[in-house]
């Protein structure tokens, strides 16, 4: 006996293609429910090292984070000093403009140990013990930077998150501290002033990065951020929790207070001595506050990350950069912390004023009183993380 | 594409002779046709929901490190609602409040443009359109320069009074909501225009011939005549509208976060991602009970 076919309608058609479709999509979510650790170890995700051969670099940077031409904008003199002396051709790209956005564009690729299509990449401290806790960065050898031992800043010799310095070397470092427009108020000394002073009310933006904020607030509340409990943390949460609850701050940032601060929408704030100074350059009644409790000190990070086929050329590039005549060039351009010694007498020959600007220079004393936040494990990430984000209201 | 088998023509049984080619290829092409449309929903729509329903239930005390098992944890979605209900309000009533205030410049913008505007119909089509030339991010920016402490608005509004010495509109919900209102007032606007332009001015001179009055004739038979561009404008306005948090962002603070600015906290910053994944979760299913709501009582069948 035949069965009669049914006819097929369009509605019959429709129904079973977005039908079957639905099926197969739940099956495929169902199949690849929950997702795999991140977790890679470095030895497990190496790739050759195409160095030898291939002349080439994938640098990926901050944007205005490198020295160009005063004449000629396309021109990187430091970096162009580089490429003429290993003849190594440099991709410079200015790709990275927040460390939580680079994460999140090259975490799939790391997670599943696959390349970046990036040699060398700059990110913040605390960013960059995310990575080297996940296994996603590859150790240098020491021998291929010997300018790195040699000129690094003392201050920075084995951090916590580096204590080699073999992992991440610092591009340039810089402080967290207050800022304040003296054309819109007067001068404030503390971080106790920042957050209660009444004429402030409203017109005061602290950083949205945790580690910046907190660390100075811990401080201000006589703990250290190199090393405090969550009971500290805590203590200092609640001196913030009141002041934003009290309206006293307007608002949490990234770099986008400079330009609210120069209008003087905000009066004062927890800013960084980069962003004060470029500032000061045009309004010299913008001034960087290092309080006296003390303050940030973080840096931006070289790094290369697995499956990066030119280790040795970004290894000759991190040794090029510590010589201090080059490193000066590029500190009299980006006007950060520079972390290379000998770099000031090279700059006294670059410009006076700017190598006896301590917040590039950094005397001894600053240098005593900066801090550089603890390395924070995933648990200990999240559970502050997670904390001061609901104080700051996302 | 399973179904595809049943179609009668390629069973293969000897029954009948085979219908001419060209008949067959007709009944295939609006599939054909449907088809890019439809793999792309797939890929890109589909596929990724499922996989953010997915993630919704992951155990929350998994971690990027160590990955994430789908454990069914339903837990995540009270928990979310009872840490960012305030966040969630907010969405909603900023969103509510944006779009009555679009309303009243909308609908008379897009009355006058549709039947007042003459020959300077166009030039007054792209000025509403021009903005949307520009960047949504460089629009919003504008708006804190205008805002601003120390710009005239402020200043203006101080000498007469209607703000404090020291008060702002900056960091405010007033700026959130102008800014809400503004950037997606054009989505309200070309609907509602396009369904006014249509409307036949006989049947308006048909009422006022009959003795309507100008509000009669707006209630009985502009409004009801514009209710598919209105319908589609307020859709258009408040969904976006809802799930927006660059204005929070930029023209808010904290106090003034909508569930936009802690979705992308979540995913992008504490990553915590049951969390982010259940607040999408809900964030569009309110929506879509919101808008099912709505047009039920609007009850326009042929909207949709």
């Amino acid at each position: 006996m035949r069965t009669p076919l049914r006819p097929l309608t369009r509605r019959g058609l429709l129904t079973g293609t977005l039908g079957s479709a639905a099926m197969l999509a739940t099956a495929g979510a169902l199949a690849g429910c929950g997702t795999k650790g991140a977790q890679q170890t470095e030895a497990g995700c190496v790739s050759e090292d195409l160095s030898g051969t291939e002349k080439k670099l994938a640098f990926s940077n901050w944007p205005q984070y490198m020295d160009v031409d005063d004449k000629d904008e396309s021109k990187r003199p430091s970096l162009d000093a580089f490429v003429a002396s290993s003849g190594v051709q440099v991709t410079y790209t200015e790709d990275i403009n927040d460390n939580n956005e680079f994460f999140g564009k090259v975490q799939n690729q790391l997670a599943a140990c696959q390349g970046t299509d990036r040699d060398l990449i700059v990110l913040t401290d605390w960013m960059a013990a995310r990575m080297i806790r996940l296994g996603w960065i590859q150790k240098l050898d020491p021998a291929k930077i010997p300018n790195v031992a040699a000129n690094l800043l003392p201050s920075l010799l084995n951090r916590p998150l580096d204590p080699e310095n073999r992992i991440s070397i610092p591009w340039q470092s810089g402080l967290a501290g207050l800022a304040y427009n003296g054309g819109v108020t007067k001068e404030i000394r503390t971080v106790d002033e920042l957050l209660t002073r009444p004429d402030l009310k409203g017109k005061v933006t602290a950083l949205s990065e945790m580690r910046d904020t907190m660390g100075l607030l811990l401080q201000s509340n006589g703990h250290d951020p190199a090393n405090f409990t969550t009971a500290q943390f805590d203590d200092a949460l609640n001196t913030l929790k009141k002041a934003v609850a009290s309206g006293q701050i307007r608002k949490f940032t990234g770099n986008d207070y400079a330009p609210d601060l120069a209008k003087g929408d905000i009066a004062a704030c927890v800013g960084w001595s980069g962003d004060i100074i470029q500032l000061s350059a045009e309004n010299k009644k913008i001034k960087f506050v290092a309080p006296d409790s003390g303050v940030m000190l973080f840096s931006d990070n070289m790094m290369v990350p697995n499956k990066a086929t030119h280790k040795a050329n970004a290894e000759a590039l991190i040794n090029h950069y510590y010589q201090p005549a080059i490193a000066a060039k590029l500190a009299a351009y980006v006007n950060y912390i520079c972390p290379v010694k000998g770099a000031q007498a090279e700059m006294e020959k670059i410009d006076p004023e700017l190598a006896a600007n301590p917040l590039i220079f950094p005397d001894e004393t600053l240098l005593s009183r900066s801090k550089v936040f603890m390395v924070l494990d995933e648990k200990q990430e999240k559970e502050y993380e997670g904390k001061y984000q609901q104080v700051i209201g996302a | 594409m399973t179904a595809l088998a049943h179609v009668p023509t390629s069973t293969g049984q000897p029954a009948g002779p085979p219908p001419p080619p060209r008949h067959d290829r007709h009944r295939l092409l609006p599939y054909l046709l449907l088809l890019p449309g439809a793999a792309w929903l797939l890929l890109f729509f589909a596929v990724p929901l499922f996989q953010l329903a997915a993630a919704s239930l992951y155990d929350p005390t998994g971690s990027l490190s160590t990955g994430y098992a789908l454990t069914w944890a339903f837990g995540n979605y009270p928990d979310v609602l009872q840490a960012y209900w305030p966040q969630f309000a907010r969405s909603f009533g900023y969103a509510g409040i944006a779009l009555l205030l679009a309303l009243l410049m909308g609908y008379p913008l897009a009355y006058a443009i549709a039947q007042k505007a003459g020959r300077w119909k166009n030039l007054l089509l792209v000025c509403v359109v021009a903005p949307m030339f520009t960047s949504f991010l460089v629009r919003t920016l504008a708006w804190k320069t205008i805002l601003s402490d120390n710009g005239w608005l402020v200043g203006l509004l101080r000498d007469v009074h209607l703000l404090g010495p020291d008060g702002r509109l900056l960091a405010t919900p007033v700026a959130v909501v102008l800014g809400l209102t503004y950037n997606f007032l054009p989505f309200l606007v070309l609907p509602l225009y396009a369904s006014l332009e249509r409307l036949d001015y006989r049947l308006l001179e048909a009422a006022s011939d009959l003795y309507a009055s100008p509000v009669q004739i707006f209630r009985k038979v502009t409004l009801p005549l514009s209710m598919p561009g209105l319908i589609a404008g307020t859709l258009l306005f408040f969904i976006p509208a809802t799930g927006d948090y660059i204005n929070a962002e930029l023209l808010g603070t904290p106090n003034e976060y909508m569930i936009g600015n802690v979705i992308d906290s979540a995913f992008l910053v504490r990553l915590d991602y049951p969390q982010g994944a259940a607040l999408s979760f809900l964030l569009m299913a309110a929506i879509l009970a919101v808008v099912f709501g709505y047009l039920r009582r609007a009850g326009t069948e042929e909207v949709l």
